[in-house]
């Protein structure tokens, strides 16, 4: 069997924003195929920020940010996207079936309407998270829940290699949240998931890897974390904490 | 009704009407954006710093001789120009956008004023440059509708999905790849051209209101973008036409008739209709 790259393979990679403190400094970590991760750490830790950089959003000043052994903006059409909520108009105008059909649109698409080929994927996408019968609903008119399940069946529909999520949960209430993972669970058979959070009490119990972002990246296997990781990560001593692996 | 008989007998009024009508398609539609992407202050800076390439454009043909200075020409150059600033300010985000918006918004008008200031017959250009004056829509400022008409709708159909995808959800866009700062600054662009040439039809101070009313109203009817946009360009051409009427029969100004028609609706239906959402 021919090795294949990691999915996510960040070495040494500094970014700050202007001449100021780096945000993140000399991070390195790499994502295996079908992994279930977690991106965790304190708000302005860089955890959107390094989002950013392996959707090649932004560009580090220094190191290398490699997605699928290729530059992140060529394995873009390859990852699936679901942004932190930000949508501008909370009555705007559009059904389910246009949000999802929104994750088939990629720079080079012929123009004019999505091609039936998009349409069959979204609408498996639709039926994957469970919202079948909401397709010509108004988005604006579903409750939290089924709005991420909407936006989950967006960053599917292109049949993505790698889930990268940042914070879906905010604003889920915990059995919805619970849900809302299993699915996830679900996804990671067929993709590699990552996933953004600020609440690692919750996301602990489902993911098999834990990238700390702090300025730096600790990575941990879920079965090694304990309270002086957390201590670390939420203000803790830097340096009591006994990392088991370092990268 | 002795509007419908003037109707037939004046050339100005069928003017009149074909620029509602024509005015009103672009305006639908691209009010339509405008409102889902919450752009209304830029749209009306764009329209404030109109007055100031009506007004150099004017000094220029009537004190300096240049005939070629036509105010259209010097319309559409300072709508782009301030649509281009705009959008650099936006895209930098190191100056809070709203400063930048009022800023350009109150120094467009300020440069107008004095140009116009410094031009004989004053008064008399700038109260139709504010108010507008759909009676004295040229054939020219028809073919010139019908031609952003037909830009706008071609944008419309060719670009429906990308345009939708950044007004809904911009940092998708990004991250799906989409030249979301090409797009963004053709939405500018196109939403320039519209502010100027409906300046003829309703004035400066009120081309937010056509543009934003028809499309807030149809908004609160339809689910998808495309059915808010039809519902817009059709309330849109309504408006005007009543308004017209209005200020025929009743001899009002026809740009706040057809304002305050479009703004009785608008409050009415925030008030009275519940609609299908909650």
């Amino acid at each position: 069997m021919t090795t294949t790259p990691p999915v996510i393979d960040v070495q040494g990679v500094s970014f700050a924003f202007g001449p100021v403190e780096p945000i993140l400094r000399d991070v390195s970590f790499t994502v295996e195929r079908g992994d279930f991760a977690s991106i965790i750490g304190p708000n302005g830790g860089g955890k959107t920020t390094l989002v950013k950089l392996i959707l090649g959003l932004l560009s580090p000043q220094s190191g290398r940010i490699r997605v699928f052994g290729e530059s992140p903006e060529k394995a873009r059409p390859r990852i699936g996207a679901m942004p932190q909520h930000a949508v501008t108009d909370a009555h705007f105008p559009i059904r389910v079936i246009d949000v999802v059909l929104m994750g088939c649109l990629r720079p080079g698409r012929n123009f004019g309407p999505f091609s039936s080929a998009d349409n069959d994927a979204a609408s498996e996408a639709i039926v994957r998270v469970g919202i079948e019968g909401l397709e010509h609903q108004a988005y604006s008119t579903l409750s939290g829940g089924q709005r991420q399940r909407v936006l989950l069946a967006r960053a599917i529909a292109p049949k993505p290699e790698l889930l990268l999520l940042d914070e879906p949960e905010a604003g889920l209430d915990r059995k919805v949240e619970q849900d809302f993972f299993d699915l996830l669970e679900e996804l990671n058979q067929d993709s590699t998931v990552v996933l953004v959070s600020h609440d690692l009490g919750f996301v602990a119990s489902f993911v098999r890897t834990v990238i700390c972002v702090h300025g730096t990246v600790d990575v941990h296997p879920t079965s090694h974390l304990d309270g002086s990781v957390i201590n670390t990560l939420y203000g803790g001593d830097v340096h009591m904490v006994h990392h088991d692996r370092h990268l | 009704m002795q509007f419908f008989e003037a109707i037939l007998h004046y050339n100005f009024l069928q003017h009149a009407l074909l620029a509602g009508l024509l005015g009103g398609v672009a305006a639908g539609i691209v009010g339509t954006w405008v409102v889902v992407r919450r752009t209304s202050s830029i749209a009306g800076a764009v329209a404030h710093c109109v007055l100031a390439g009506l007004g150099l454009a004017r000094w220029l043909q009537e004190v300096h001789g240049i005939s070629w200075a036509d105010p259209m020409l010097g319309a559409t150059a300072a709508a782009l120009v301030a649509a281009a600033l705009i959008a650099r300010a936006s895209h930098k985000q190191s100056e809070r956008e709203d400063t930048v918006i009022a800023a350009i918004w109150a120094i467009g008008m300020a440069i107008g004023l004095l140009f116009i200031a410094s031009t004989p017959g004053y008064t008399e250009d700038l109260m139709s440059y504010l108010f507008g004056n759909i009676l004295l829509v040229r054939t020219t400022d028809l073919w010139l509708m019908g031609l952003l008409d037909v830009a706008v709708l071609a944008i419309a159909v060719s670009l429906h999905g990308e345009i939708q995808a950044l007004c809904f959800d911009e940092a998708f866009a990004r991250m799906r790849g989409l030249p979301v700062g090409r797009l963004s600054l053709l939405l500018h662009t196109i939403t320039a051209l519209t502010v100027v040439l409906l300046v003829s039809i309703v004035g400066i101070v009120l081309v937010i209101a056509l543009l934003t009313l028809p499309a807030a109203v149809a908004g609160r009817f339809a689910n998808t973008l495309g059915r808010t946009m039809v519902l817009a360009v059709i309330l849109s051409v309504f408006f005007t036409t009543v308004g017209l009427g209005m200020s025929y029969t009743y001899d009002l100004p026809a740009g706040a008739s057809t304002i305050v028609l479009a703004g009785v609706i608008y409050l009415s239906v925030r008030v009275f209709w519940r609609g299908h959402r909650r």
